[in-house]
């Protein structure tokens, strides 16, 4: 033993025998994470959400959320002797007279878009394998919670500045928050502290941007990672993977640096962005005022379904009781919105009674093979595709020629036809998927060498797969339709009624697949191949 | 008068008075015919441009303007509108139209100077109307303000033509142009005929001054450097959320999937 291990040990020992630390880390240190590059899309999210802490409270230094009115006297020659609000003026400060400042800028706003970007991809690839499944429900609903409240706290953080563009997009949460029937003005008059703009708002959100929302998240993120943690990681099916065990890598070393060194990855590309690509460049927007506006005023990409569906929606008013109820706002960006998180929340529970299937999954699904969950998520991104596509339909208007009317008449029509056809499409294909599948498992892979026969014949030589890739296509379970029980044996009518016929319907869609080979078919074709 | 009387009867008086009709009518005639002084021989030349933009009116615009632009079913009325709305609309290109879309584009322009201002002085003899500019007499270096122009800007011109003048959609298929690498005079012809969908902003909705700063702040924000790193087109985030799904995403995906591939 030298020295220096000596040493390491001793200190190793005068901190186990305090805390009993060494049995702990042991054990955690050596926990297996499976390997797949989609397991480490909400790594990502993480990530981000570091550097926007870091890059975040690099800006509180400057950053004055107030809504004083100053005359700009900065650097920025443009804007000179300017009237705006501190907010804005501060915000100007940071880009043009503080070192580093412009790039901490735009590297915290690239974070927030990669943030919500990667929330959204990693919440895509949990519903597409059913990692979602009992028993991680819970985690399902943190989930969607991080990601309203990620939305939430991109536009609060888009909205500080006070320039022009976010000054819009507060107006139109305003105009949302008014829309609400009955008390929608109150809570307007509450939230602004009074007419609109007021003085008020840009502190608030700023406690709420910088403090509350923070705070919140980092104790949610604790919890999803400590169920993720206590419940372990989910895998993909193989030889050798069961719902009992995870096979893959221990966390020291092989975790911990891949983990560690995607973190200095994601940091250096979101600094990458920071210093090669303009985002918000507010000091050309100008600082806001009701007055003005300018075309193409857009919210981050987020937001952009949200916006869509408020740009298509029909001018529908009415006018009851001495009340203006403004169904054009209210749906598009109340109701609508409610609808989708809600559901998405809800989404486990209605599968797992779709199914009828109340047992623990710990090894994911291939999408092809739930063919109906894959569709339903399909539909939901064509809906929410089209939505994103016309909250942007003046940029495109004018930069593929067309006009703002088409879009928005092709908008309005194919988020009503589009999201079914995509739900029977993308059915089909999984269906197809799976005859594939049946196909290479009982055939094998098509080799492309073709072979003529002594009598003339010519054929093409299939190679058998090996059996563990037999084994993946082949070890899912395919569901059985629940069974409609109109009445008992004893001739009770079945008191669910229509939800007991909702229900059987629903889990026969379901089961709707293409029969896997059975071992019998596979042993049969074995023993005689051509 | 008593020489009139007493020789009015003499032989001489009728072969004089005759000669001296003669004389008159001659006079008169070769004063009336005779070669311009340089007064009037600038009234002709005008003239001349206005016959000379008629001749280019009548082969290139006539169609659908009519003969004598009245307008006609396809084009408007061209009188009254000026001089100033010709020089904008030829010198940019936007007339003649290429094909009937919702709005003339800008394009190379089919006229030379000289030819734009003989149409320019045709249409502007058929009634009065804004007079056209030289870019030298749009002073918008020296009488311009930026910071105001900027102000003005965004209170009057940014709904439509985006904060940084990129332009932007009008409905059905219309659109407000970039005001970027646009001629001063243009600009201020622009502002004071408003071309196609573009409302008029007359002198008393913006002064002349008022105008000159605007002018300033938009040959402004065409020269600023991009000072965040790519401009990506300056229209708002719809680019900045393209990139970060296609560039950002992808690099850290493609990235993921290196970090956990299996080493063969």
């Amino acid at each position: 033993m030298t020295a220096r291990e000596r040493i390491a040990g001793n200190v190793a020992n005068y901190v186990d025998e305090r805390t009993g630390a060494a049995a702990w880390l042991k054990k955690n240190l050596n926990k297996v994470f499976p390997d797949h590059w989609s397991f480490m899309l909400g790594e990502i999210a993480l990530y981000s959400f570091i550097i926007l802490l870091l890059s975040g409270t690099f800006l509180t230094f400057w950053f004055d959320p107030s809504m004083r009115h100053v005359v700009y006297e900065g650097s920025y020659q443009p804007l000179k002797d300017v009237e705006m609000s501190a907010a804005y003026a501060s915000t100007l400060h940071i880009s043009f007279d503080v070192r580093g400042g412009l790039l901490m800028r735009q590297i915290h706003h690239w974070a927030a878009l990669i943030f919500v970007a990667a929330i959204v991809v990693h919440l895509l690839r949990v519903f597409f394998t059913g990692a979602f499944r009992k028993p991680r429900e819970f985690n399902w609903i943190l989930g969607v919670a991080l990601l309203t409240l990620a939305i939430v706290e991109g536009f609060l953080g888009y909205s500080l500045p006070d320039d022009l563009l976010s000054g819009t997009g507060i107006r139109i949460a305003h105009a949302i928050i008014q829309s609400i029937p009955v008390v929608g003005t109150y809570l307007s008059f509450f939230a602004f502290g009074g007419a609109f703009p007021g003085e008020v708002f840009i502190p608030r959100i700023y406690i709420v941007h910088v403090l509350l929302l923070p705070g919140i998240f980092l104790a949610l993120i604790t919890v999803h990672l400590m169920l993720v943690w206590y419940q372990k990681h989910t895998q993909y099916p193989g030889p050798g993977r069961t719902e009992k065990n995870v096979v893959g890598y221990p966390l020291m070393p092989v975790y911990m640096a891949k983990a560690g060194g995607f973190f200095f990855i994601v940091f250096g590309i979101t600094a990458f962005l920071g210093a090669v690509a303009s985002i918000n460049p507010l000091w050309l927007y100008g600082p806001y005022t009701p007055g003005q506006i300018s075309a193409g005023s857009q919210p981050d990409w987020y937001m952009g379904w949200l916006d869509g569906l408020v740009r298509m929606s029909p001018p529908l008013e009415t006018y009851l009781f001495g009340k203006t109820i403004s169904w054009n706002i209210l749906i598009p960006g109340l109701i609508i919105p409610g609808i989708i998180f809600t559901g998405m929340a809800l989404y486990p529970f209605i599968e797992s009674w779709i199914t009828g299937d109340k047992r623990e999954h710990h090894l994911l699904d291939r999408p092809r093979n739930v063919p109906n969950r894959t569709a339903l998520g399909a539909m939901s991104l064509t809906f929410m595709v089209i939505a994103m596509i016309n909250g942007g339909n003046d940029i495109i208007a004018t930069h593929f020629d067309l006009t703002i009317n088409q879009i928005m008449w092709f908008s309005r029509i194919g988020i009503i036809v589009l999201p079914p056809l995509a739900f029977v499409i993308t059915k089909r294909i999984c269906l197809s998927l799976q005859r594939k599948d049946r196909e290479l498992v009982l055939h094998g892979r098509e080799t492309g060498r073709l072979v003529m026969l002594p009598h003339g014949e010519f054929i093409e030589v299939h190679e058998e797969l090996s059996p563990a890739k037999k084994f993946a296509l082949t070890q899912h379970e395919q569901p059985a339709a629940i069974e409609l029980v109109k009445e008992d044996a004893r001739g009770v009518l079945n008191p669910k009624g229509i939800r007991a016929k909702i229900q059987a319907r629903l889990s026969s869609a379901n089961a709707e697949n293409i029969a896997k080979p059975t071992a019998a078919e596979v042993k049969e074709l074995e023993s005689g191949h051509h | 008068m008593k020489f009139i009387s007493k020789y009015r009867k003499h032989r001489f008086a009728r072969p004089l008075l005759l000669l001296f009709s003669l004389c008159a009518l001659g006079f008169t005639f070769s004063v009336a015919t005779a070669a311009p002084s340089s007064n009037s021989m600038a009234a002709d030349a005008r003239s001349t441009l206005i016959e000379e933009g008629q001749q280019i009116f009548l082969k290139g615009c006539s169609s659908c303007h009519g003969l004598n632009a009245e307008g006609a079913g396809v084009g408007p009325s061209l009188i009254g509108v000026g001089a100033a709305s010709v020089d904008f609309q030829v010198a940019t290109g936007r007339m003649p139209m290429q094909d009937m879309s919702q709005q003339a584009m800008r394009k190379a322009p089919v006229y030379d100077e000289e030819e734009v201002a003989a149409l320019a002085a045709y249409v502007a003899s058929l009634a009065p109307g804004p007079r056209a500019y030289t870019n030298e007499e749009i002073k918008w270096e020296r009488d311009g303000n930026t910071a105001e122009g900027g102000e003005l800007f965004r209170n009057n011109c940014a709904m439509c033509h985006n904060f940084a003048g990129q332009g932007g959609a009008l409905t059905q298929g219309k659109y407000a142009p970039t005001v970027m690498g646009v001629e001063p005079r243009h600009i201020y012809e622009a502002m004071i005929t408003g071309p196609q969908a573009m409302p008029v902003f007359s002198d008393k909705t913006i002064t002349p001054a008022e105008k000159l700063s605007i002018i300033k702040w938009i040959k402004s924000a065409e020269s600023e450097p991009s000072l965040g790193g790519a401009p990506l087109g300056r229209v708002g985030p719809v680019t900045e959320g393209l990139l970060v799904w296609t560039l950002g995403l992808g690099l850290l995906i493609g990235i993921a999937v290196w970090l956990t591939a299996k080493s063969r």
